[in-house]
């Protein structure tokens, strides 16, 4: 009897079963690396002096941090990993062509159900969303991967996360991965992996399902997995795999498998704020009181996907951004931009006085594209919330999902999106 | 081996983010990084700290991002190890990957404040405050684990494994 993360592991490790706790070497399906911890893990891959990497097919490199290129010092670590993946042959997408990682690499076909994924980028755990064991690493556990195409992991114990009934209206998977981590803090399910069921999670779109998935690391866990269903299959139907290849679909045997299991009703869920300085300081909105916000943004490897700028759209239009509120979009891939273009999203945010930027994690590592003065205070739908993390360690970040982002935009302060929104807009969701 | 250093003190959660702030990670050479180490939340701490130093902090350090440049920011700054009630993991790979040695000790967390001097006998995990004159044992790491460490981290132990493999 063994949970999805268990067979997984077991499946890549060349071993009948493993248990919690116990260490494997696991065979990776995908390496990543992006133009922060790219440069880092090809200096340490040339000192293990090896000509290639284990499958050029196998390992992939995203300019998309400081994406087109900051600063001098940006654009250095970024040719770098040019002039490696050029080298090597290895997977690579071109500013223009790409967007950020974990947008990026399920539309490209990159990931799927069954895989074990690591990439040097804490966020990885995002393709648990398709039931991969996806999980992030560092620099040097990237480069001994590239190298030699596994790398060692602690099977980590498994907890069930179980959202009885539905959602109300503008409550999507911001809403609820926040939930959970205000509940049982940012390091609740440290070194574990997170499985996510219930009626609720069915329901969700694959977008929602990424957004929770991304967030697994914010409660400390390894990684964060749902099941295949219908929804997953017609994702992967659509984005099919870039190399042919055949995924596989776990299920956990049987609760007993479980280190735990937490319960929810989903129907009590309301849109939700993390306030400064952990995303564990969870608030209902309704509960935020008056916040005057100066910045809102809206993108990211959490909240950058297409369902998510149709949330947003769907209250800006007709509206105006509030005159002390500097609102900026950031479509998470050229896909998504593109898709946001023909739908005429993007009309509508510059017509309600947003700016729209290039596919970049820019501001929500305080990189650039909306760095905070001190005193200032931004509502955003990124993953971090910590002292600096979008600028001055002065400033303050809000984490929240796109409809309270957008809602937040027209008022200038901290507000749920009924605030905005008629009665007709509500009912129609 | 002995490490003897002067206690840094934080709380809990002290983030990747507050070790070093993303805005300075366009370059990861550990000597650069370390001029902005810990400045978000402890702006002294570059002009107090000296070589063998300690950081001491409660739960789950390093936790946020897999950036390595945070160990290494610590590692150029002549921190000799951090003691804490618990870390963040992949916080915890990249310190062992990279030779910063890490102790698991609560007891030794509370009982100490900033300032007091410290000697870890790594091989035993034996922390002794002499300031207090008091001694913990730290948990001990997994086998699998020290063997990364004894190689002298995770690309000398891949270089063997290779090598072993080659023969």
């Amino acid at each position: 009897m063994a949970t999805v993360a268990e067979k997984i592991i077991a499946a890549h490790s060349g071993r009948d079963s493993v248990s919690p706790g116990e260490f494997a070497n696991v065979a990776c399906d995908v390496v990543m690396a992006n133009d922060i911890t790219g440069p880092l893990s090809i200096k340490e891959f040339n000192k293990l002096k090896v000509d290639h990497v284990f499958d050029p097919h196998k390992v992939v490199m995203v300019p998309d941090h400081f994406i087109p290129n900051k600063d001098i010092a940006s654009a250095i670590q970024a040719k770098a990993i040019r002039d490696f993946s050029r080298e090597q042959g290895c997977v690579y997408y071109e500013t223009g062509r790409a967007g950020i990682e974990h947008v990026l690499l399920p539309e490209q076909g990159l990931v799927g159900p069954g895989q074990v994924v690591i990439g040097a980028d804490s966020h990885t755990c995002t393709y648990g969303a398709l039931g991969a064991f996806a999980t992030g690493m560092g620099s040097t556990d990237i480069a001994v991967a590239m190298a030699t195409g596994d790398i060692w992991m602690k099977v980590p114990p498994t907890i069930k996360f179980v959202f009885h009934g539905a959602l109300q209206p503008w409550v999507g998977g911001k809403d609820i991965i926040l939930h959970i981590i205000g509940d049982i803090g940012i390091d609740g399910a440290l070194y574990a992996a997170m499985e996510f069921h219930g009626d609720a999670i069915h329901q969700l779109e694959m977008d929602g399902r990424f957004t929770i998935a991304n967030m697994a690391i914010e409660a400390g866990a390894k990684t964060g997995l749902f099941s295949v269903d219908e929804k997953t299959e017609a994702y992967i139907a659509a984005h099919p795999p870039k190399w042919g290849c055949s995924y596989k679909s776990y299920t956990t045997d049987s609760d007993s498998d479980y280190a735990r299991i937490i319960e929810y009703d989903a129907s009590a869920i309301e849109p939700t704020v993390a306030f400064p300085h952990l995303p564990s300081n969870t608030k209902k909105v309704s509960d935020a009181g008056d916040v005057a916000i100066d910045q809102v943004v809206i993108g990211s490897c959490t909240n950058g996907r297409l369902s998510d700028l149709q949330v947003a759209a769907s209250l800006l239009k007709g509206r105006q951004v509030h005159q002390n509120v500097r609102c900026i979009v950031i479509p998470g891939s050229q896909r998504v931009y593109g898709e946001a273009l023909e739908q005429g999203l993007i009309k509508t945010f510059m017509d309600a006085g947003a700016v729209v930027s290039t596919p970049t994690c820019g501001p929500c590592l305080g990189g650039y594209m909306g760095i905070l003065a001190p005193g200032e205070r931004c509502v955003s739908t990124t993953n971090r919330n910590f002292v600096g993390r979008m600028g001055s360690p002065q400033s303050e970040v809000y984490l929240a999902g796109p409809a309270v982002a957008a809602a937040t935009a027209v008022t200038g302060h901290i507000s749920g999106p009924a605030e905005v929104s008629s009665t007709q807009e509500v009912a129609a969701r | 081996m002995t490490l003897r250093g002067k206690v840094h003190k934080y709380g809990a959660d002290v983030d990747t983010d507050v070790i070093i702030p993303a805005r300075y990670l366009n370059v990861s050479d550990a000597d650069l990084l370390a001029e902005h180490c810990m400045e978000d939340i402890d702006a002294d701490f570059r002009e107090r700290k000296q070589e063998g130093d300690m950081i001491v902090a409660t739960s789950n350090f390093g936790c946020g991002s897999s950036r390595e440049h945070a160990p290494l920011a610590i590692k150029g700054c002549g921190i000799s190890c951090v003691i804490a009630h618990s870390f963040a993991r992949i916080f915890f790979r990249n310190a062992i990957n990279i030779g910063l040695p890490l102790l698991e000790c609560p007891e030794a967390v509370d009982s100490c404040e900033a300032g007091d001097i410290l000697e870890v006998d790594l091989s035993r995990g034996e922390i002794t405050n002499t300031t207090r004159g008091t001694t913990f044992t730290a948990k001990p790491y997994p086998e699998f684990m020290m063997g990364i460490i004894n190689a002298g981290g995770l690309v000398e132990h891949t270089k063997r494994r290779l090598e072993d493999s080659h023969s």
